[in-house]
């Protein structure tokens, strides 16, 4: 691999071709180089951050939120006045770079997110986007037909529920607080957050209560 | 700028594709673009600017870049061949007067700077509600640019109909965060 910095003298010229993922490595691996050579980072830093998004940052630690939510109606109301604090309060990190709102998702309201800009995406709750909400069709048709895309996702919602639509612009990052299904009377933190998936806090989808669980 | 990326609303990009047990990066070069990103925002380029290099990648090839390749295009704009001077802090936030409150009738201003901004262009020249007030945050317009003003930012909600006319849902609705010099008052 060549770490000359030279070699992305071919970068952004015109007539693009499809650049082959070699190519993107490459690259990637030269600016990583060049960024080491100027004291700004270490190659340690990279495997550090990769794994970090690969193992300790995700979903989880929405589900925690959401599931400790519906268990204490104290911790409820302080997520929703103040989620970064609400998130920390769990023992978790939130950076101060961002701000996180808290959707309440209620009996006729719906709410689902979208950054039709870039990908804005609550990671430090989420972990990292998935392809889809990063995908031209997503960011394209979630705020003018969002029932359609709801649809395609498996989520079918009454007529008369008022959907709305987060468009993520600013320094807010958006999260779902789905609705507790019924039938989890009783159920620890632990047994909810496994029913609370990424899908439900993006707000493509409902927790639903697995068949045998449900029936103990 | 009216660019390839401001999507909301487009046809014609098919249905939502979702990619079973999907890792969390599909190659190790995307988790290094990620760590190097991670490393650098901040302290050497505000956010608002790093969305502004991948807002200029010509319009074809922003349509065929995956994600990773665009922000891997736009940490080369911003890092390879410049002098990597840190920025300075944003510093506090100052205390700002809001002009708008929660529950006023507002209208959206109808701007194409050729420039960034956060003003989608499905939302220009649309009327709508102030639901909550938040901020102050750097006006991205200028701050892109290297020129930083603080401002209220709140988030407007607009009816689906407003939006994008008769067909759209009737209890449907789309809140987007605006800055106040994306406003006006609705009178």
């Amino acid at each position: 691999m060549s770490h000359s910095h030279g070699d992305h003298e071919h970068h952004h010229a015109g007539g693009h071709q499809p650049e082959a993922p070699g190519d993107l490595e490459a690259r990637a691996l030269a600016l990583q180089s060049l960024l080491v050579e100027k004291g700004i980072l270490e190659p340690a830093d990279v495997d550090r951050i990769i794994a970090a998004y690969e193992h300790d940052i995700g979903p989880m630690i929405g589900a925690h939120v959401v599931a400790r939510a519906w268990n204490d109606t104290e911790y409820r109301r302080r997520l929703l006045a103040d989620a970064p604090a609400a998130v920390r309060e769990l023992g978790y990190q939130y950076p101060s770079s961002t701000h996180l709102v808290v959707l309440e998702n209620r009996p006729g309201v719906h709410n689902l997110v979208v950054c039709t800009l870039c990908s804005c995406y609550p990671w430090a709750v989420l972990g990292l986007p998935p392809t889809w909400y990063k995908s031209a069709p997503y960011r394209s048709r979630a705020v003018s037909e969002p029932r359609a895309v709801l649809k395609e996702f498996g989520l079918e919602l009454p007529e008369d529920t008022v959907v709305n639509v987060w468009d993520s612009s600013s320094d807010l990052r958006y999260m779902v607080l789905p609705e507790r299904p019924a039938g989890t009377e009783g159920w620890s933190d632990e047994e909810l957050a496994a029913i609370v998936s990424r899908d439900c806090m993006i707000g493509v989808a409902l927790p639903r209560v697995p068949g045998a669980v449900a029936a103990r | 700028m009216n660019g390839i990326h401001d999507m909301g609303g487009m046809h014609g990009f098919g249905a939502v594709v979702v990619e079973k047990d999907e890792p969390v990066f599909h190659a190790r070069w995307e988790g290094v673009v990620r760590a190097l990103m991670n490393r650098t925002a901040g302290r050497y380029y505000h956010l608002d600017e790093f969305r502004h290099a991948i807002e200029r990648m010509p319009p074809a090839e922003y349509i065929e870049a995956g994600y990773y390749e665009r922000w891997l295009y736009a940490l080369e704009e911003l890092l390879v061949d410049t002098s990597l001077a840190q920025r300075g802090e944003d510093g506090p936030r100052p205390a700002v007067h809001a002009r708008f409150a929660p529950g006023d009738r507002v209208r959206t201003r109808n701007l194409n700077p050729k420039g960034h901004t956060r003003l989608p262009r499905y939302v220009r020249g649309k009327r709508g509600v102030v639901r909550t007030v938040s901020g102050p945050f750097l006006l991205p317009d200028k701050n892109a640019h290297g020129v930083r003003e603080w401002q209220p930012c709140y988030a407007v909600e607009f009816s689906a109909r407003e939006l994008w006319g008769e067909g759209a849902g009737e209890r449907d609705r789309v809140c987007v965060d605006l800055w106040e010099a994306y406003l006006e008052e609705d009178e």
